[in-house]
């Protein structure tokens, strides 16, 4: 089939694709490409003065022991935030999908926290577990725990983790429970008629026909908790304390907006940029390759 | 279906067209007979519309020019967007700049335009004697000059619980003067628990730094804090700075002392009644008046008594303005902005600006109108940060701090004190620690300014 014949105009394809194009290239190759510039210059604030120096904004950057530091936090928090999120997304999920009475309020509730801002999130966050004006955190302190996340770097980073997951917790409870109800119910029946106890029937079946939904849940998640708390760390703890909870993502933004220093900010961007690039490629190749069963 | 097509083409042409070159407003609006300066600002809530109420004023006071103020975020937000409107050639004409960011302004020659210029091109005269001394120097050039329009200003000061005070049985008459009588009042209110805590600094490193150094006579940085050069080298390891951070480490060991978290993240816990002392900003008057459900009284900053000569005078905070340039700016907007600014230094303006906020009066004549005018009888609150501000001529380490990448050398400052709060450091390691990266900063700053 030729796709010519849909367009007997051999301009009006690329007018239709040219306005999308443009709002491709304007706001996402220009500045990816700035980018990639900035990141070999040494440059004021006001780009008054500047100098090409090659790499070595990236030799300053990669060398840096924060940003190895900085990269630990990430995978520390990413793996955790993932861990957690999955997790309860799943097992809530499981939960929905055989609850009958009250199913669609119960959905409704969990599906709630994915609609509110991360900034708004972190405010509430900040009103249960503030060791001073939180209900919780008072409650603690009272009762003999030394609860302090501005002071305490392990107390911050659980912090944060716990207000990433939650809001991640409504996105993969949607996925899961529309995974979960695409299995088809003949199937567990069977395994059931075959004698397969109930976590039996969980492990053999039903999570493997559920990996298609987990792997790409996995890859939206890598994507959610590098890209996308830092309005919570932002909210929440700044970073602090020390650097306790500075992700890759939150370092940019510290080292670009807070001490202007624009070479070794895009290098960071550049590398974060290369990252998604990684992951994407990674979601095409599997995810449609492992979609279809 | 064919003979739709051309019509389609035609709608998708044109909307790619204008996605590409956004038309500029200019082309459609009319030319306003009245000149248009934008300013950029970084006040919200009351602040805002105080400062929002100059700009109105100004504008009604004369035919010629319209001020057209913006809040455009927090401090470094609206850093940011001034920097990002000057690289894209359409910087506005005033913006609003926290005083950390006063050397990377005075640094940036081509991107402002001095206001001692500005005046003088205008013709407009202009007498920086009638600034405080500590307002003044802190926005002026080595040899003198004024390059930012100094603004709001406020100084720390000592805020203290009177009840809190009763209830530990100290005179809410006389607040701690010293560092050591500090920590006697902050462990007897916590014995008796008068409050949950005892004793907490809202800007730990204005305060418990910049402004330390300054009352101790001691510097921040080599080359007399940086206002005399670039090659500026960071002194906070010396031993008085280091006694201090010990002696705040120890006061959180007894429990007389509460860490709250970076720049004005400890002020909610004076007015709540949590903290019953916080060392921070006389700016947080209009907060304590709302919100304080208790008797509250404000003191000079504490000093260590043993240290010859202290106190001397503190050093201001807040935020100045700064006329950006571009290439296309006429010698009327300069014009109009230098009458804004002549307006905002009146004595009334000055005078209502100090009343409304709490905010110190930055002129003499701003502060003797509101002298004449009977406030400080019935606010005696308001004229104890002033009298701590000029109670002594600045010297070289009490002029302020006019270090590059000023917001970046506090983070790390801050950093360094949260793992030596936490124990992981001692108090020595951390400011040397501080003083290593402080100096790579400065060097960078150096580097990119004149490379």
């Amino acid at each position: 089939m030729s796709r010519r014949a849909i367009f007997p105009n051999r301009l009006l394809p690329y007018l239709l694709v040219a306005p999308q194009m443009a709002v491709v290239l304007v706001f996402f190759y220009w500045p990816a490409a700035q980018a990639v510039v900035q990141a070999t210059l040494r440059q004021d604030p006001f780009g008054l003065h500047s100098q090409f120096v090659w790499f070595e904004n990236f030799s300053r950057v990669l060398t840096n022991p924060f940003y190895l530091g900085s990269l630990r936090v990430t995978l520390v928090f990413a793996v955790a935030v993932i861990a957690l999120a999955m997790s309860v997304g799943l097992v809530l999920a499981i939960h929905a999908d055989r609850q009958v009475r009250g199913a669609t309020i119960y959905k409704t509730l969990l599906i709630w926290p994915y609609a509110i801002a991360p900034a708004v999130a972190a405010a509430l966050w900040l009103f249960i577990f503030h060791p001073t004006i939180g209900m919780l955190g008072r409650t603690l302190v009272r009762n003999g725990i030394n609860w302090d996340y501005t002071l305490n770097d392990q107390h911050a980073l659980l912090l944060v983790i716990i207000a990433a997951a939650w809001r991640q917790v409504s996105y993969n409870f949607i996925f899961f429970l529309a995974g979960l109800q695409s299995i088809p119910p003949s199937l567990v029946e069977a395994a059931a008629v075959d004698g397969a106890g109930s976590r039996q029937r969980f492990w053999k079946i039903i999570f493997p026909l559920l990996s298609p939904t987990t792997f790409f849940l996995l890859i939206v998640n890598i994507i959610y908790a590098f890209f996308d708390t830092f309005g919570v760390i932002h909210a929440l703890t700044r970073g602090g304390p020390g650097k306790a909870t500075e992700t890759l993502i939150y370092k940019v933004y510290t080292d670009g907006v807070i001490n202007l220093d624009l070479g070794g900010s895009a290098v960071q961007s550049v590398v974060l940029l290369a990252v998604v690039i990684v992951l994407t490629a990674v979601q095409f190749r599997y995810i449609e390759r492992k979609v279809h069963y | 279906m064919t003979s739709r097509t051309p019509v389609i083409a035609l709608i998708t042409l044109v909307l790619a067209v204008t996605a590409l070159f956004p038309l500029g407003q200019r082309a459609w609006a009319q030319a306003p007979a009245r000149t248009q300066l934008e300013f950029w600002h970084a006040m919200r809530g009351p602040l805002g519309v105080s400062l929002e109420g100059i700009a109105a004023r100004f504008s009604a006071s004369q035919p010629r020019y319209t001020v057209n103020a913006t809040f455009k975020g927090e401090y470094p937000d609206t850093m940011v967007a001034a920097i990002a409107a000057f690289r894209a050639g359409n910087a506005p004409h005033i913006v609003q700049m926290f005083e950390v960011g006063t050397a990377t302004m005075m640094a940036a020659k081509g991107a402002i335009k001095p206001v001692h210029d500005l005046m003088k091109d205008a013709g407009i005269p202009f007498d920086p004697a009638v600034y405080l001394p500590a307002v003044r120097s802190y926005y002026s050039s080595a040899d003198g000059k004024m390059v930012g329009m100094p603004f709001n200003s406020s100084t720390p000061v000592l805020w203290y619980n009177k009840d809190a005070f009763r209830k530990a049985g100290l005179d809410p008459t006389s607040p701690p003067k010293t560092w050591a009588q500090l920590r006697e009042a902050a462990l007897r209110i916590r014995a008796a628990n008068a409050s949950p805590c005892g004793f907490t600094t809202a800007w730990p490193t204005w305060v418990q730094f910049e402004n330390f150094g300054a009352l101790h006579d001691i510097p921040l940085a080599t080359r007399a804090n940086g206002f005399e050069g670039f090659d500026t080298e960071l002194t906070i390891n010396q031993p008085l700075y280091v006694r201090h951070l010990q002696f705040l480490m120890d006061m959180l060991k007894e429990g007389a002392f509460k860490y709250g978290g970076r720049d004005g993240a400890a002020d909610a816990f004076f007015p709540s009644g949590e903290c019953a002392m916080i060392t921070g900003s006389s700016a947080l008057y209009g907060r304590v008046a709302r919100e304080a459900k208790f008797d509250w009284g404000i003191a000079y900053l504490p000093y260590y008594d043993d240290v010859k000569g202290a106190p001397k005078n503190s050093i201001i905070g807040g935020a100045a303005f700064w006329v950006m340039t571009t290439p296309r700016r006429t010698s009327d907007e300069y014009r109009g902005i230098a009458e804004f600014f002549r307006f905002i230094g009146s004595a009334e303006e000055a005078a209502k600006w100090h009343q409304e906020t709490g905010y110190v009066p930055i002129t003499y004549t701003g502060m003797q109108l509101t002298s004449a005018s009977g406030y400080y009888q019935r606010s005696p609150w308001a004229e104890l940060p002033i009298k701590q501000l000029t109670r002594t001529i600045p010297t070289k380490n009490s002029k302020g701090v006019r270090l590059g990448n000023m917001p970046e050398i506090r983070v790390v400052i801050y950093e360094e004190l949260e793992k030596a709060f936490q124990g992981q450091q001692t108090a020595q390691q951390a400011l040397d620690s501080a003083v290593r990266r402080g100096n790579d900063i400065l060097r960078r700053f150096q580097q990119t300014i004149a490379p």
